[in-house]
């Protein structure tokens, strides 16, 4: 298991206007696209200089391409990564102020302390 | 030797900028009385007429990642840029360009370095809402030079709280030793209970109001030992996932000393979060 690499696709995408609506349009293929040419890259090197090692496990390229934040959450993907990017992909898609960051809270109703460990 | 004119405790909400810019039926029913209370905190800034600013706040996975996290870090740059793309995106913030005071980044690095703090350093940071926030509500001329110090709270392994209370204790008693005339403030940012990504969040109310109360009463009256006694790591889970921001209220409870009362204390509220303002005048007064 990546909780690292699964943060690390929430940070990137998060921060690319064009991945954040790549990925709200196609996930599934956004997710395979990454994990082929970003996952490996350390971003702070070039691309002779990437890693050899890194990968999601099944469930983790699942939870990333079906969307299931409920399930990143229960991942222990850093919960502040999850939200922004969630929030960019599907705020829009709520009439009411703050409609979907509380769907979303609904969505995670069933979570009780201790919340699933999010150290890398 | 420099003069510590005031240090200052906040939280940063980011969507202060869009409620108390927005008008008509923009602007939401909450933003004018707290407006008001921001402009009443502002004045306690501009009394104690500060000539550089000590910024303390926390990236939120911005600059800094996981691939190379550093715990504290100091800024030493002539000048930061401030905001990125997701908060512009999500809370509207504006682009800003702030001045670095970077001799006074030299010496914090220095000699926190030698008193025991092994700082991290940053010759080009761009800093987020965390440090731009309060610019915004206390300073929002933006005139004066920063240094910007970075703790984080955000991914752990994190620092205890009682090292966020050290680190406090010793930016004071590095800026004290400056050699310089300049008029110091410090300001510092976090939270008080909050959830962000979890099941109890945006509600009405922060998700620990118990919690808070505990907190304004700590930080008010200056209850450093009585704060290191109940907060730790893990019991931070409890109040809401991202309540660890709290620690960087506990650091400025270590700038402004054991016991000492805060000479302005104000709390708003919110849904989602609860605001809490604290101003501190080190020598007994602005002047």
């Amino acid at each position: 298991m990546s909780k690292y690499l699964v943060n690390k696709f929430l940070y990137t995408v998060d921060r690319d206007p064009e991945l954040v609506e790549r990925y709200r349009e196609d996930p599934e293929g956004t997710v395979a696209w990454w994990e082929e040419r970003h996952a490996c890259r350390i971003l702070n090197c070039h691309g002779g200089e990437s890693s050899t090692w890194v990968r999601f496990d099944d469930t983790e390229r699942a939870a990333l391409a079906g969307h299931d934040y409920p399930a990143l959450f229960e991942l222990g993907a850093h919960p502040f990564l999850t939200l922004t990017l969630f929030i960019a992909m599907f705020e829009r898609d709520y009439e009411e102020p703050l409609g979907f960051q509380q769907e979303y809270a609904r969505r995670l109703s069933h979570f009780s302390l201790p919340y699933p460990d999010i150290a890398t | 030797m420099a003069e510590l004119v005031a240090v200052i405790a906040s939280t940063h909400h980011p969507f202060y900028y869009r409620a108390s810019t927005a008008t008509g039926e923009e602007r939401p029913p909450f933003a004018d009385e707290w407006v008001r209370k921001i402009t009443a905190f502002r004045e306690t800034l501009t009394k104690a007429r500060p000539d550089v600013l000590v910024m303390v706040g926390s990236d939120h996975f911005h600059q800094l990642w996981l691939d190379n996290m550093p715990q504290f870090l100091v800024g030493k740059a002539p000048f930061y840029d401030g905001n990125f793309y997701n908060e512009e995106r999500e809370f509207g913030l504006p682009r800003m360009l702030l001045k670095g005071q970077e001799d006074l980044s030299t010496y914090v690095l220095r000699e926190g370095i030698d008193a025991g703090f092994d700082l991290a350093f940053s010759n080009e940071l761009r800093i987020d809402h965390s440090i731009t926030c309060p610019i915004i509500t206390l300073r929002p001329q933006n005139d004066l030079p920063i240094v910007p110090i970075y703790t984080n709270i955000f991914a752990p392994p994190l620092p205890r709280p009682k090292r966020f209370v050290q680190l406090g204790r010793t930016i004071r008693q590095l800026i004290e030793s400056w050699p310089s005339e300049q008029r110091v403030a410090v300001i510092g940012t976090g939270h008080l209970s909050l959830e962000l990504g979890g099941p109890r969040q945006f509600g009405p109310h922060g998700p620990a109001p118990e919690f808070d109360q505990r907190a304004v009463e700590w930080i008010s009256t200056g209850d450093i030992e009585g704060c290191l006694a109940e907060v730790t790591l893990d019991s931070l889970h409890a109040p809401g996932n991202a309540t660890h921001g709290f620690m960087d209220f506990m650091l400025m409870m270590g700038v402004a000393g054991e016991g000492r009362k805060a000479d302005y204390v104000d709390t708003y509220d919110l849904f989602h979060t609860m605001e809490a303002y604290f101003t501190w005048y080190p020598n007994g007064g602005p002047r």
